[in-house]
């Protein structure tokens, strides 16, 4: 961990005895087994918002407590561990992120204290196709007399379902431009997508969506570079998560390592063994590097973010597609079983690694921002 | 973050010092291993020793009755920094070979005060060159088999056998070795560490030729070589805690971690650009290089992330971490990858030998390429590291044999 702050340190403790109380894998397990459409159990997320974490962003003139991303991240590594699932990424971070970022003073009066009392759920929907590819997005805002009208699809959106509210980017004559669209705004229709990792995703399609032009975020037009600096801000605190998933991975294997016996001797001794897990450690020291350098440098407004997001997501992915991996075949057979937890966290791994660009768009956004 | 009154005062002296002293001709040198170039860089560099010297600067965070300033980790860093501005480096933990880095911090650690006194303030200052003699030809990885025997002789112990590996023995003045002692003991427990001078009859010293070429390595010879008793360091058969501590120095002073050094390297992706070409849109012309290139890239700054990020855990505290065999490990990726790629870029020219139809640098990476294999072997191997992280981080079950 990085260096923290005595509140940061509380916030630490505080979430990780809350996740493991009332939201662990156990619960998670539940959710899925139900079946439950917003797929999160829905006094869990408002223990999250009692317990203030949806304001982490939010300024204080607002109701929030300004922690930061750090603060945020720290939080959100802990609910990674135990796959705790709710809108808290998808609205408090990436929807207060737009919010913050391209909002007028307006916007941010009329959607953050409600970010922060729960009783508004934001979500980005950026993606058209297969792949996370924002510059090639197609969705298409027509200027009409009093606004502008929307048509096209949004898929993968993180919390489509239970979102009220949308944060669209759109192209427009001249370029990107975001808009805050209300999720049951008439035209919208939602498809509830049920992927590998059981949490809520919709598919969202936009016929003729008429929207006041007080809905645009920021300017007309402008919009490309706004959602850049979201888009890094979500790949900053997934990146967060996602650790928090490889971390208990690591430590679900390294308790298996040290108690499995075979050939009359705990698994852990055997040098092939034993060096894999010292090899997923060093990768989980570096990653963590990587992560926390990354969160702390929106915080500190720094130059390299971009950068600095798409090392973290990237070497964040490689460590969870291996991590999760080596969960299941360090535990053998009992981690092909459903009744094992492993499965969720491979499950997990693979769409958490896709979400916001893969390691493959990571690698590709580094070199192209180190002018390679 | 702001920086406290104190420590910003330590830093204008600082730069005021070094404006004052630092001579304008050394700007961007360094020095290597070899202590060749420390004849080629001349009066200058024996002025610039003399007076980093005199400010206790050589070894800064040793307590100055020693020869060190007595400063602290953030008073290091902010002399660094300002060391790098102007393109200075601190040429004593090169000159004093395994002075500073290793033997110093165990001396201080385990030494009585009269071998503080006796030992230390020549390492701070540069003038004492020193080697170790660790491994033997039977003894690599598995460094408490050893046989160099020490005979006790009343005041003295008289040494037999061979070390390997002693890093610029043939240029040191003074060596720290590990001896058997005792011969009936389980072998980590009949081993004892000794300080003795080079220059006497019973020491030789031939260099090894490495598929680098040259090298700063040596094979010494003892044959009837004195070590006083006095010098012995730790109690006697208590070498191999002496030793431990002193390889936890070195795994530190190889995570990659440097001080301030002149000279600034080219960009690997600016290298590649030359050599490669790019296309239209700017990119490397080679998809799968840049690729490789970014991951490396990227690779290299968790790397640095990393030591940041334990400095900054430590708050200042640190001494020996825990983490200094992962470091170990990472650096050694982090420096074999870049030379691999290095050589891939420059192609041809990347591959030749000597002569004139290759640069300095070309043939200078061929042999960086070369001698950076033995990252992974020496300091505790690649493996040895991975040994020590699952048992002793991760608390697995001893994997190698007992000794």
């Amino acid at each position: 961990m990085a260096a923290l702050t005595e509140e940061q340190s509380m916030l630490k403790d505080q979430a990780s005895a809350w996740v493991v109380e009332q939201s662990p894998v156990a619960s998670f397990r539940e959710m899925r087994d139900s079946g439950v459409e917003t797929a999160f159990i829905p006094t869990t997320w408002q223990s999250m918002v009692d317990m203030g974490w949806t304001g982490i962003l939010v300024p204080e003139q607002y109701g929030g407590s300004d922690l930061g991303y750090l603060t945020f991240g720290v939080v959100l590594e802990q609910l990674g561990r135990q796959l705790a699932a709710s809108p808290l990424y998808a609205s408090a971070l990436v929807g207060a992120s737009a919010v913050l970022i391209a909002g007028s003073d307006e916007q941010k009066q009329s959607l953050l204290p409600k970010i922060v009392d729960g009783t508004e759920i934001l979500t980005l929907a950026v993606d058209e196709g297969a792949h996370h590819a924002p510059a090639d997005l197609a969705l298409r805002a027509e200027a009409s007399a009093d606004g502008f009208v929307l048509n096209g699809t949004k898929t993968l959106v993180v919390e489509g379902l239970s979102a009220t509210t949308l944060v669209v980017a759109a192209r427009t004559a001249n370029g990107i431009t975001l808009f805050v669209v209300p999720a049951d705004a008439p035209g919208i229709t939602r498809q509830r997508l049920t992927m590998l990792d059981s949490r809520g995703y919709a598919n969202v399609a936009f016929a003729d969506v008429a929207i006041p032009a007080s809905a645009v975020l920021g300017t007309v037009d402008q919009g490309a570079e706004p959602l850049d600096a979201i888009l890094d801000r979500a790949r900053a605190g997934l990146a967060a998560e996602m650790l928090g998933t490889a971390a208990q991975a690591f430590d679900l294997t390294l308790d298996y390592l040290k108690t499995r016996e075979q050939f009359g001797r705990v698994i852990g001794s055997f040098q092939a063994l034993g060096h894999r897990a010292a090899g997923l450690f060093t990768s989980m020291e570096l990653t963590r590097s990587c992560m926390e350098a990354a969160l702390q440098a929106i915080d500190a407004k720094a130059e390299n973010v971009p950068e600095m997001c798409a090392l973290s997501k990237c070497k964040v992915g490689d460590f969870l597609h291996e991590m999760s991996n080596q969960l299941i075949q360090i535990h053998g057979g009992i981690g092909m079983t459903d009744e094992f937890d492993a499965g969720f966290y491979l499950k997990r791994a693979r769409v958490a690694e896709h979400l916001f660009g893969n390691q493959a768009f990571h690698r590709e956004r580094y070199a192209t921002l180190l002018g390679f | 973050m702001s920086e406290s009154s104190e420590l910003s005062d330590f830093r204008e002296s600082a730069s005021a010092w070094l404006s004052e002293n630092f001579p304008a001709s050394l700007a961007g040198k360094s020095v290597g291993m070899e202590g060749e170039s420390v004849a080629a860089l001349g009066d200058d560099l024996t002025a610039w020793r003399q007076r980093l010297a005199e400010q206790g600067w050589g070894a800064p965070t040793w307590p100055r009755e020693y020869g060190g300033a007595g400063l602290s980790h953030p008073q290091v860093k902010v002399l660094n920094q300002e060391m790098e501005k102007v393109g200075a480096f601190n040429p004593i933990p090169m000159m004093a070979g395994m002075g500073v880095t290793m033997v110093g911090p165990t001396v201080l650690e385990y030494g009585t005060e009269d071998q503080k006194l006796k030992h230390l303030p020549g390492i701070a200052s540069g003038e004492i060159r020193w080697c170790l003699g660790l491994s033997e030809p039977n003894a690599g990885s598995d460094l408490a088999s050893l046989s160099t025997k020490a005979e006790d002789n009343g005041d003295q112990f008289v040494l037999n056998g061979q070390k390997v590996w002693t890093s610029g023995a043939d240029i040191s003045q003074w060596c720290g070795a590990l001896v058997r002692t005792d011969s009936k003991a389980k072998k980590r427990d009949g081993i004892s560490f000794v300080m003795l001078p080079m220059d006497q009859s019973g020491v030789e010293t031939r260099p090894i030729k490495l598929i680098a070429g040259a090298s700063p390595f040596c094979e010494t010879y003892f044959n009837n070589a004195i070590a006083e008793k006095s010098d012995l360091l730790g109690k006697l058969n208590d070498g191999w805690s002496v030793v431990k501590r002193l390889l936890q120095h070195e795994r530190q002073s190889q995570t990659g971690a440097r001080g301030p050094s002149g000279a600034k390297p080219v960009p690997l992706q600016e290298m590649a650009k030359k050599y490669v070409g790019t296309n239209a849109d700017g990119t490397l012309a080679d998809v799968d290089l840049r690729v490789r290139l970014a991951s490396h890239l990227m690779d290299s700054k968790a790397h640095g992330l990393t030591i940041g990020r334990i400095t900054a855990e430590a708050r200042g505290n640190v001494e020996v971490s825990a983490a200094a065999s992962i470091l170990k490990n990472s650096a050694t990726h982090v420096a074999q990858t870049k030379s691999e790629l290095t050589m891939e870029i420059m192609g041809a020219q990347g591959l030749g030998w000597e002569g004139a139809e290759f640069s300095s640098e070309e043939l200078g990476s061929v042999r960086e390429w070369l001698f950076g294999k033995a990252m992974s072997i020496y300091g505790g191997s690649f493996e040895v590291q991975n040994n020590i992280i699952s048992k002793n981080i991760l608390g697995l079950p001893e994997t190698t044999q007992k000794g």
